[in-house]
């Protein structure tokens, strides 16, 4: 929920920059991570986000999608984006090679509540590639894991192949960070949970007056994360949800991206559940 | 030589013959200008370089989805009100090219092509059309990212207005505070007295060429004359509320008579709570009845002088090599408004029209501490099946779910 007050210095905020990509790990089906560098060394080494801000990817000729960023905030030497292939833009992406090129714009938007929460307990409820945009909330909590009481991520994906970062799950347990993976649909070498991600959450038993909840995933998953978080008495403003809507300038200015009075671009996509809550079940909003 | 420069609120007065010079003095400074002139059947701003230009003695008759324009010899310069255009355009183009990439031995390369914001000065503006402009100047320069075209443009406007003596059928602005004396956001202001004009200054450039024109301070009388041209106005406008409530007491003396006509709607919009209202009635069933008439065609978001939506798209030339990012006038009634990867968030009309008026009249205050409705009536004209906003914020009124459920 904190405003970074960082904005792109340039002259002309619609300005994008020129980067190239320097890794790319191909996560799941039709999902891979990109590391980028910018081709501007002064711009690389003074580029700083919060975790759950975004990036507005360019590819000229196809146009810009906001992708969030995936990488630890502490690592300078590169910022990763970990994409589903969905459209013209992410398809032109996933068609460079390492060398290529991607320009963008940002970091935009709100961020996790990471700081605000020392002290207190953490939920990290996440389905499908909802992990991607906390991922660097969670490397954040791991590199100030003193700071923090329990960790719990909650995560869940369609299928077993469908799950994000499974490799680094152990690094993130040792660092104490109880991790619980389910999915929709089980394969005959899944011995874990099969169930929805709000079944995970229902499991628990947590001190709802020192939790926080952070949940990023399809819309209907978070309505009943909230749901369930609202039931132990967690208060709304413990509660974050990040909305998905047509983000396309990033700055408030195309009027796309509205949800009642919020712009997700900019007061957003991380908002606390007493911000969202009078929008949040409405339909077609 | 010019002399002092008149002081901001000095009241002067201006023949029809000076506002020729005044035009002169303009262009002379290297102004575009830029004033009411007809076109097809309807007033637009256009360029204009000699004051016979303006279409005297014309007046518009405006109502829901009907505009026409009337002569009437006895009316003055500027008896019409608004047509399709405000200065939405002239600001905020409808087409503008934001990025320019060129892409060399397999290297992109990105320039902001230079803002082209040559001064322009506008005669006629109302007072409903400088308050829609100062809403425009909170969206692209009143938050953490300034828009750099329209900043430039911006700056470079030079604004004469003119005070409304008379009010179509469409025009609210009474009831949004927006009008319709204009009072802050001009250089200059006129009103039309007989048969000289009165000018109001309203800023030091506005001071410089009054001073330059040696135009005659006005007389006491000139500008009392002027301020009642206004009062009577508002007082006529703020009247329409108790003429509706008597007309709907006492119902017309011939119920059942064919071939009379309804009497055309004066517009006024009670703004008590709206913002409890509109967003209290989220589900109210008259969005979905509003939407099998509502064609989803964009009219009212065009004509309308506060709406900034745009969609930013790549125009690519045929080697791929040379692509421009351009922002277009974008629409909350179209589905690709709200389309991401994963579907259409408002898939209905009833769900758009919904967004349009819940953001116009309610969650703008909480995005820009205003509203978003200047009360200029131009959505009503050009919908094409009449569709009134004030008439859907009643009907919501009249069946105010959010009342009926705290009662229960």
């Amino acid at each position: 929920m904190t405003t970074v007050l960082e904005h792109p210095t340039s002259a002309s905020p619609w300005l994008s920059h020129a980067a190239h990509i320097v890794a790319i790990r191909n996560e799941v089906p039709g999902v891979a991570t990109y590391d980028l560098v910018f081709d501007d060394p002064q711009r690389a080494a003074s580029y700083r986000f919060a975790p759950g801000q975004f990036n507005m990817l360019y590819m000229p000729g196809y146009g810009e999608a906001a992708i969030s960023i995936s990488s630890d905030p502490t690592e300078r030497g590169f910022l990763s984006h970990t994409i589903r292939v969905a459209g013209n833009v992410t398809q032109a992406i996933a068609r460079q090679q390492v060398g290529g090129h991607v320009a963008l714009r940002g970091p935009f938007g709100s961020s996790w509540p990471v700081n605000e929460s020392r002290g207190r307990d953490i939920v990290f409820a996440c389905g499908g590639i909802g992990l991607a945009p906390l991922r660097p909330a969670i490397y954040e909590v791991m590199n100030h894991r003193a700071d923090f009481g329990r960790v719990i991520v909650l995560y869940g994906a369609r299928t077993p192949s469908g799950l994000l970062y499974t490799n680094e799950f152990d690094t993130w347990r040792a660092k104490d960070i109880e991790i619980e993976v389910t999915v929709d649909i089980g394969d005959p070498e899944w011995h874990g949970h099969v169930g929805v991600v709000p079944l995970l959450f229902y499991q628990h038993r947590l001190q709802a007056h020192r939790t926080t909840v952070m949940t990023c995933g399809p819309e209907i998953m978070m309505r009943f994360i909230v749901f369930e978080a609202l039931a132990r008495k967690i208060q709304p403003e413990d509660i974050f949800v990040s909305m998905e809507r047509n983000m396309s300038c990033a700055m408030g200015f195309c009027g796309h991206c509205q949800i009642g009075p919020h712009f997700v671009c900019k007061d957003g996509p991380v908002f606390n559940y007493r911000q969202a809550e009078p929008f949040f079940n409405v339909e077609d909003m | 030589m010019p002399g002092v420069p008149a002081h901001i609120g000095a009241f002067h007065t201006i023949g029809v013959d000076q506002l020729q010079l005044l035009l002169n003095a303009l262009q002379s400074r290297g102004y575009r200008t830029i004033a009411p002139r007809i076109m097809d059947g309807a007033i637009v701003y256009s360029e204009i370089a000699k004051i016979e230009q303006l279409p005297v003695g014309v007046i518009d008759r405006q109502d829901g989805g009907t505009y026409r324009l009337e002569k009437v010899p006895t009316s003055g310069y500027f008896d019409y009100v608004v047509g399709p255009q405000s200065l939405k355009g002239y600001l905020f183009p409808p087409r503008e090219t934001l990025l320019k990439s060129v892409r060399k031995n397999g290297d992109w390369q990105f320039t902001v092509p230079p803002v082209e914001a040559p001064p322009l000065a506008v005669l006629g503006v109302r007072s409903c059309d400088l308050h829609a402009l100062a809403i425009q100047d909170k969206v692209f320069l009143g938050g953490p990212y300034v828009d750099p075209g329209y900043q430039a443009r911006r700056q470079n406007l030079f604004l004469v207005a003119v005070n409304c003596r008379r009010a179509a059928a469409t025009c609210f602005c009474h009831s949004m505070n927006t009008g319709p004396a204009a009072r802050q956001g001009f250089d200059l202001a006129l009103t039309e007295l007989s048969p000289d004009f009165l000018i109001e200054v309203g800023s030091p450039s506005g001071g410089e060429l009054v001073a330059e024109l040696q135009l005659a301070p006005a007389t006491p009388r000139q500008v009392e004359e002027g301020r009642v041209i206004s009062d009577l106005l508002v007082a006529e406008l703020q009247g329409r509320a108790a003429k509706a409530s008597n007309e709907v007491s006492a119902p017309a003396e011939s119920p059942g008579a064919s071939g009379t006509t309804p009497p055309i709607r004066e517009r006024f919009l009670d703004t008590t709570n709206i913002h409890g209202l509109l967003l209290g009635n989220l589900e109210h069933p008259r969005w979905q009845e509003t939407a099998e008439r509502c064609l989803a065609c964009s009219n009212c978001t065009m004509v309308c002088p506060t709406c900034f939506c745009a969609a930013v798209e790549d125009v690519s030339d045929l080697s791929g090599d040379n692509v421009r990012r351009e922002r277009a006038w974008d629409s909350c009634f179209t589905a690709e408004h709200s389309t991401m990867n994963t579907g259409t968030v408002r898939k209905t009309t009833a769900s758009r029209y919904r967004q349009w008026l819940t953001h116009k009249l309610a969650t703008w205050h909480e995005q820009f501490g205003t509203s978003g409705c200047v009360g200029c009536g131009r959505c009503i004209t050009w919908c094409p099946v009449g569709i009134d906003l004030t008439e859907e914020v009643v009907a919501i009124r009249d069946h105010d779910g959010a009342k009926a459920r705290n009662e229960v």
